[in-house]
């Protein structure tokens, strides 16, 4: 397989909503277009609606009337599951445990009617792509997480889908072995070059494999974009505050500063407002000399975590400023400080309705 | 006292109960089945006399039979109704396990009623051919009594092992291209196995060790429990009815032990 192959179905999701027989909205309607080839991430808290989005494009749930899943531009909105040629990884992984390694990888074509020789191939094949080497015979009750997980992506993608579907398939894991696999499973992604829909609650998860995010809550599309797009430029102070860390200030604007406590901040956008919901992200703002004028605060407490530092700064805003400074500086509790930020990082959000 | 003997202590009375009730009746058993006038080979009868070999064939056909319907039935009822929620469901299922509160005998009274000589099969039968179908006391009133009695276990266990069922596992054969068939052959059948195992053998040993349904229905049904007590009560016989029923009990026991090597599970004896 090349890595530079493009597999799977371009998808559109149409108008999608579910709303469950006793009434409550699991999701409002919802409209998507996924590039063939691209890996999406929907993220958001549980509860947001991001897995039964998921069961609607694999044909586990039935959106409500009006909306439409489209693969390639055919409608496959009343095609069950099994009609639709989706690889499926699941939290749980759902391994068969009556079934060696090879056969669970090998099941979906074995109920196409592929060939035994053929199948052995591919089977082989997705072995070593998924380094599973010499545990072919092994049964799923002798396999480690790491390993079950690989065996639930070998499978998954053994049918050759339109599209791979996986809910939440590190959340499992421990968290050191869930970081190791995450770079294995974006590799592994990027060599597949299928298009992937990506359910997780973990912003990191979704920032290094999405080539897109969509952020979710409640219900609903909070916003689409990039990583980049999310992180720089959140749409509201949900996005901002569930991916990565952030300081939401609220303080008044004079014109191009945001007055605070702690001195005047200039800004790069303001428009024509008074009151701003400004987002600071912890590692843009600079610590120097105490200044004589501009934003000053004192330093409340350092947390020391090796490649940086984690620094809370009170009475510059409004709140105890978190700052994530290079692990060189040296201060300490009690300290004043000054605060440089540049202003092309303060993002405005929009005032909360 | 030390820790041991105390433990030892409070075995006592196990111990003797199991002695009194349990080892020494075996032993006696044991013993009154190699008493009688063949000694040791009355329990070769049980095999080369060809009215006790029938016998103990009818049995064998008559609980695998039993087992085998019971199984059938009450994995697609247990799988439904695990799956299903409608309005009733709670009801329907406290009367599908209603016959767990009855003794054989009623069991027995109830199939006369079904299908006895003033049973409703024969009254409608009657009417509809003028043919008046009886069956009640006879090995396959038997037979549904011992199907009634059998499904309600089996029907619990298939739930409780159903509700155990990661709908994953559905959810990922179906992702794969599997039909219901398939889902049903590959993932759920093969899940619920040990569950199958399980209470099919208590449904086998039942059939082959009920004697009240059989008794209620007729003395001169030919399995191997009424035979037991004919032998006894009717003909005097001692040694047969010891020997056989020693040969029953084996039987069964080795039925159970076979199930649950398989099963790997705790299989209740039952009957």
């Amino acid at each position: 397989m090349s890595t530079m192959t493009r597999h799977g179905a371009a998808l559109k999701v149409e108008n999608c909503g579910k709303t469950f027989a006793d009434g409550t909205c699991a999701l409002a309607r919802a409209t998507l277009d996924i590039a063939q080839s691209e890996t999406l991430v929907l993220l958001g808290p549980s509860g947001c609606g991001k897995t039964t989005l998921l069961r609607i494009v694999a044909g586990l749930e039935n959106p409500d009337a009006g909306g439409r899943v489209l693969f390639d531009g055919k409608d496959l909105t009343r095609q069950p599951i099994e009609k639709r040629n989706v690889g499926m990884v699941f939290q749980s992984y759902a391994l068969f445990p009556n079934m060696t390694v090879a056969d669970n990888i090998g099941y979906g074509l074995k109920i196409r009617g592929v060939k035994r020789a053929e199948r052995a191939a591919r089977v082989a094949e997705l072995v070593v792509l998924t380094n599973l080497g010499g545990l072919e015979d092994r049964r799923i009750d002798q396999l480690s997480g790491g390993q079950r997980q690989r065996v639930a992506l070998a499978r998954a993608v053994a049918i050759r889908p339109s599209v791979l579907l996986l809910d939440e398939p590190l959340t499992a894991l421990d968290a050191a072995l869930r970081e190791r696999l995450r770079g294995e499973l974006n590799s592994l992604l990027r060599t597949l070059g299928i298009t992937a829909i990506y359910v997780t609650h973990d912003q990191a998860e979704a920032m290094e494999l999405g080539d897109r995010i969509v952020v979710m809550r409640k219900g609903a599309i909070a916003q689409i974009g990039t990583p980049r797009e999310i992180y720089f430029t959140p749409a509201d102070r949900f996005v901002a505050e569930f991916v990565g860390a952030a300081n939401i200030i609220e303080a008044p604007i004079d014109g191009t500063h945001l007055v605070l406590p702690g001195g005047r901040q200039p800004i790069a956008d303001s428009g024509p407002r008074n009151q701003a919901v400004a987002m600071v992200r912890p590692e843009t703002i600079g610590i120097v000399e105490a200044p004589a004028s501009g934003l000053t605060g004192v330093v409340d407490s350092v947390r020391f975590a090796g490649d940086r530092q984690r620094i809370i700064v009170r009475g510059a805003a409004s709140i105890p400023l978190t700052v994530d400074a290079p692990n060189t500086i040296k201060v300490h509790a009690g300290e004043r400080i000054g605060l440089s930020i540049e202003p092309n990082s303060i993002r405005l959000l929009p005032a909360e309705g | 006292m030390s820790h041991i003997s105390f433990v030892r202590l409070c075995l006592l009375p196990l111990a003797s109960v199991t002695a009194a009730f349990f080892l020494l009746p075996m032993a006696r058993l044991l013993l009154a089945g190699s008493e009688g006038p063949r000694g040791l080979a009355e329990y070769l009868a049980i095999i080369l006399e060809p009215r006790y070999r029938t016998t103990l064939l009818n049995t064998l056909v008559l609980a695998a039979a039993t087992t085998v319907a019971t199984l059938i039935i009450a994995t697609i009822a247990g799988l439904f109704l695990q799956r299903q929620r409608f309005p009733g469901r709670t009801i329907l299922v406290a009367i599908l396990t209603f016959p767990l509160a009855f003794p054989g005998v009623v069991v027995g009274f109830m199939i006369i009623l079904l299908a006895g000589r003033q049973g409703l099969i024969g009254e409608v039968s009657s009417r509809l051919t003028g043919d008046k179908l009886v069956f009640a006391y006879s090995i396959h009133g038997l037979f549904l009594g011992y199907l009634y009695f059998s499904i309600p276990r089996v029907i619990l266990t298939i739930m409780a092992a159903a509700q155990k069922l990661d709908p994953g596992l559905e959810e990922a054969a179906r992702s794969l291209g599997a039909s219901p068939w398939a889902v049903l052959r590959d993932v759920i059948l093969p899940a619920l196995t040990p569950a199958l195992i399980a209470s099919g053998a208590i449904a086998f040993a039942t059939a082959m060790g009920a004697f009240g349904t059989a008794f209620t229905l007729a003395t001169n049904i030919d399995v191997l429990p009424m035979l037991i007590y004919t032998e006894f009560t009717l003909a005097g016989n001692l040694a047969t009815s010891a020997a056989l029923s020693v040969g029953l009990g084996v039987m069964t026991w080795l039925m159970l032990a076979l199930a649950r090597s398989f099963a790997g599970s705790s299989v209740a004896a039952a009957g």
